[in-house]
């Protein structure tokens, strides 16, 4: 039997086309199993005929890491849309990974309740988060994807199910594949469902925002909200267009009960000092990714935030017209760099190379998520990695064949 | 002591030092168990190794022998994970006990692993931070020991656990290799693996730990019903008016009366049921949220509530849930300390099974846990002196992991799997998906030497380890497993 005629009688089967790209790679099938059965089915067929395979959700961040260097079959997950179980009294719920982020906030919210991740690009679903680590301005209280997720459900490889985890979010029975899954890009295995821990919706929110001149002014008034005990739920800096001199600002979130939100947004307004407002409806900015063809995250100690972008403004400035963007969670110190689409090559891979090593000097890192194409050849991507032979070796144990979203991940994994 | 164990006992003496090598068999038993006495083996060898370094060492000879090594904190646990071996050496981290930084700014710190939870705490207070992972042994347990645990404690429930906490770790691989794993890492989330395999994957040679600022304020009640379900109903009403305690503890009538006996609580009188429910954070927050918490456990049917007005008063409400493990020794000569987990709202249902268990059995069991996440500790009561009890207790024991696998829960919330419960792990899981944790086991460690016999019922063979394999397959060997 061909391929194609065992893939047709597990899902519904089409040959793919431009549309169905993976950064450029036009897979040669689409399947789209409406099942997790189905989908274990479709890998094992996968695993039988040698197929590789890219898994799929809203295809929101496919342009991230590299493009994969095979796609024979590419596995959309939006027939796996269901909410297997909101257990409302537990705070957690369960569902398949092709249900969008946003559609399972609807379900959360009509309970009162949320999953505390934010959704930077609007339509992705719960696997496409998990599977690139994605988080937004939440990660400075509530931690990222892989801290509220408690339970996770794989199709390996060879189409095997297998789960770890589980539905409560006290738990160490095992090894938690969850955490090793997540930010995997699809090359370990295909997640399928996956349980969170959720929190209730904050009964009231504000955002304070202040304008500061400077990367080091910026980074003192960071540290005075971090050494305070208000309690924020993120501290986000925004330094749109370096270059054409527009302000840096400060948010910082602050929810709770009403009674007390307000007296706790004062005292953020005291500490970020004079001219900072209080308001009830997020920046526009807020939570979503800086301008751009090329995002860059950096990663480092939130006190090296001046030690890092201080010395670089220049070359932010310089990058087109209206410089490079800067954004991100100042409190937890993970920050997005924009790299505008007129900014040389050349100039964006001297920014990458700088930035790497300031943020490295400070035990930080630096991964290009998304490079634009002239871009691609002149970096690489993931920068060092210490501890690369052991993720070989992991590869090597759950994707022996490498068929996995070959060559997207660190090292060619 | 074997030949290759003597030799490298001599090996180590020269790496180490005489006074960092234990080779006696009477200094050797002092570490025949952890916290969990019931399992016991006299290690081959014990080494106190004060570096990374000679750590990299110990496991590089070692894999070139084939021997096993178990990695030890304070052996404070509770499932056997750092049970020894016989045959292998058991390498202990009491002598690296420095707290290497304190960095307020960045709010973390970095500490090698023998050092002791609330000592990180005491360091990071002058600063206005803690660490906040609690496991009620944190006078003594080491954060080595709770990385390889996880381990969480009564305010985890708001805070998460150790994995929540831990920003990276310098590790030394079962090939004796220094490794650093950050949460910052492009790549796999290693760390997030690493943390909670109960040292199967390596050795934790250093930690960067998060700090988390000190709550502006902490405020505590104890409110006493007089039913377990009425307690329960308390805990529902909270958890669904959107509150999130820094912590909510349940003990039982049975658990009171330990507490009392032992460290004279004075809880009030005739409660079936106690909870002590404690909220930090902004004082802006906690007031108005304590005010509703008093009111739904009063609504709740709550006889008595008592608020602590100062720390001494906070530390007396604790004083009786902290005792309560080692109290309930005053009323029984011999019992069993369970953890398992369910989700909260089947509390009422699994007690009462609980329950009928007990009384089905003539087994007391008194039940001490943490109400907000579900985590039951039951303690299973039992005369050693009579005859058949012991294996009554245990039965009884098993049969309430079972009901929180019934009930979509788990085998432990905190304690680990170790040596204790590996039997439980394929009631919970699948052939296939303890396979699949084990091809994490399998990349970190192949040759199986690293902690061996732990968690996993059975070990997966990992196939051929390149250029690391001579005679027969150590698993082969100890009667583990079948090449086929």
């Amino acid at each position: 039997m061909t391929p194609l005629a065992a893939l047709e009688k597990a899902a519904p089967v089409r040959p793919g086309g431009a549309a169905d790209a993976v950064d450029g790679v036009v897979p040669s099938w689409v399947a789209a199993p409406a099942s997790v059965a189905d989908t274990a089915e479709v890998m094992r067929i996968a695993a039988e005929h040698g197929l590789s395979v890219v898994p799929r959700g809203a295809g929101t961040r496919l342009r991230w890491g590299l493009p994969p260097a095979s796609c024979d079959l590419l596995v959309d997950t939006g027939g796996l849309d269901k909410v297997i179980e909101h257990a409302a009294g537990d705070l957690v719920v369960t569902v398949e990974a092709g249900l969008t982020m946003d559609g399972l906030a609807e379900v959360l919210a009509a309970q009162g309740q949320r999953l505390a991740l934010d959704v930077p690009l609007a339509g992705s679903t719960v696997g496409g988060t998990l599977a690139t680590g994605a988080w937004g301005p939440l990660r400075l209280r509530y931690g990222t994807a892989r801290d509220l997720l408690i339970g996770v459900t794989i199709v390996r490889a060879d189409g095997g199910l297998a789960k770890a985890g589980g539905k409560v979010v006290k738990n160490v029975a095992g090894y938690d594949l969850g955490k090793l899954f997540t930010g995997s890009y699809g090359t370990l295995g295909l997640i399928v469902e996956a349980a969170f821990r959720l929190h209730p919706l904050p009964a009231a929110r504000s955002y304070v925002t202040c304008e500061v001149a400077d990367f080091a002014r910026a980074q003192t008034v960071v540290q005075e909200v971090l050494g305070s005990s208000v309690v924020p739920s993120a501290i986000e800096l925004d330094a749109p267009g370096v270059g054409a001199g527009g302000p840096i600002t400060v948010t910082v979130l602050i929810e709770g009960v009403a009674a007390g939100v307000g007296a706790r947004a004062e005292l953020v307004a005291a500490l970020l000092g004079a001219g900072a407002r209080a308001d009830a409806e997020q920046p526009g900015w807020w939570g979503r990714y800086p301008d751009g063809p090329t995002l860059l995250e950096v990663t480092a100690p939130p006190a090296a935030l001046a030690d890092i972008f201080a010395p670089a403004s220049p070359a932010l400035a310089a990058l087109g017209a209206v410089g490079a963007g800067v954004r991100g969670s100042a409190g937890s110190g993970h920050w997005y760099v924009g790299v505008p689409a007129d900014a040389p090559a050349e100039q964006a891979a001297e920014l990458v190379t700088r930035l790497r090593a300031a943020a490295a000097g400070h035990g930080g890192s630096l991964v290009v998520r998304v490079a634009a194409p002239d871009l691609r050849d002149q970096v690489d991507p993931w920068g060092p990695v210490p501890s690369l032979p052991l993720m070989r070796r992991v590869k090597d144990q759950f994707d022996p064949g490498h068929r996995l979203a070959p060559g997207r991940f660190v090292g060619g994994i | 002591m074997s030949g290759t164990l003597a030799a490298l006992a001599e090996r180590f003496t020269g790496l180490l030092g005489a006074d960092s090598v234990i080779t006696d068999p009477a200094r050797l038993r002092t570490y025949e168990c952890d916290g969990l006495t019931y399992h016991k083996a006299t290690p081959g060898l014990v080494v106190l190794p004060g570096s990374a370094a000679q750590i990299a060492a110990i496991v590089r000879a070692c894999a070139a022998e084939g021997v096993p090594y178990v990695a030890r904190g304070s052996g404070t646990g509770l499932s056997g994970g750092a049970l020894p071996r016989t045959d292998g050496v058991l390498i202990v981290t009491s002598k690296m006990r420095r707290i290497i930084e304190i960095d307020a700014p960045n709010q973390r710190a970095v500490v090698e692993p023998g050092v002791i939870n609330l000592d990180v705490s005491k360091a990071a207070k002058p600063y206005g931070y803690y660490y906040a992972p609690d496991p009620s042994s944190q006078q003594i347990c080491s954060i080595g020991g709770n990385v390889a645990e996880n381990s969480g404690g009564a305010h985890c429930l708001k805070y998460g656990f150790t994995v929540n906490h831990v920003l990276g770790l310098e590790i030394v691989t079962p090939d004796g290799e220094i490794v650093q794993i950050n949460a910052g890492d492009a790549g796999y989330d290693l760390l997030g693996a690493f943390v909670g395999s109960e040292g199967t994957l390596g050795i934790a040679t250093k930690v960067t730990v998060r700090l988390t600022r000190l709550p502006e304020t902490v405020q505590t009640l104890l409110a006493a019903f007089d039913s377990i379900g009425a307690a329960g109903a308390a805990v529902s009403a909270i958890i669904g008016a959107g509150v999130v305690p820094a912590a909510i503890e349940m003990m039982d009538a049975l658990a009171i009366e330990a507490a009392e006996a032992a460290v004279h609580c004075e809880y009030p009188e005739g409660a079936g049921a106690v909870l002590v429910v404690e909220l930090d954070g902004p004082v802006a927050e906690v007031d108005h949220q304590f005010a509703e918490v008093e009111r739904l456990c009063q609504a709740a049917g709550a006889f008595e509530i008592r608020i602590a007005a100062d720390d001494v008063e906070r530390a007396l409400i604790w004083k009786g849930r902290k005792s309560a493990f080692a109290a309930v020794g005053r009323i029984s000569p011999d019992y069993i300390v369970q953890d398992g987990v369910i989700p909260r709202t089947a509390l009422p249902v699994v007690l009462a099974r609980i329950d009928e268990l007990s009384r089905d059995s003539g087994i007391r069991v008194a039940n001490v846990f943490h109400a907000g996440d579900g985590n039951l500790h039951p303690l299973v009561l039992y005369d050693d002196g009579e005859p058949g009890a012991g294996e009554r207790a245990e039965e009884v024991s098993g049969k309430i992991l079972d009901l929180c696998i019934e009930h979509g829960g788990s085998i432990t919330g905190e304690h680990g799997v170790g040596v204790d419960k590996s039997r439980y792990m394929a009631r919970m899981f699948t052939e296939a998906d303890l396979d699949t944790m084990q091809m994490v086991r399998c990349a970190f460690d192949p040759a199986g030497l690293c902690n061996p016999g732990k968690v996993f019922p059975t070990p997966r063979l990992c196939g051929e380890v390149p250029g690391r394999r001579s005679g027969v397959h150590p698993l082969v060997e100890a009667g583990k497993a079948d090449l086929f």
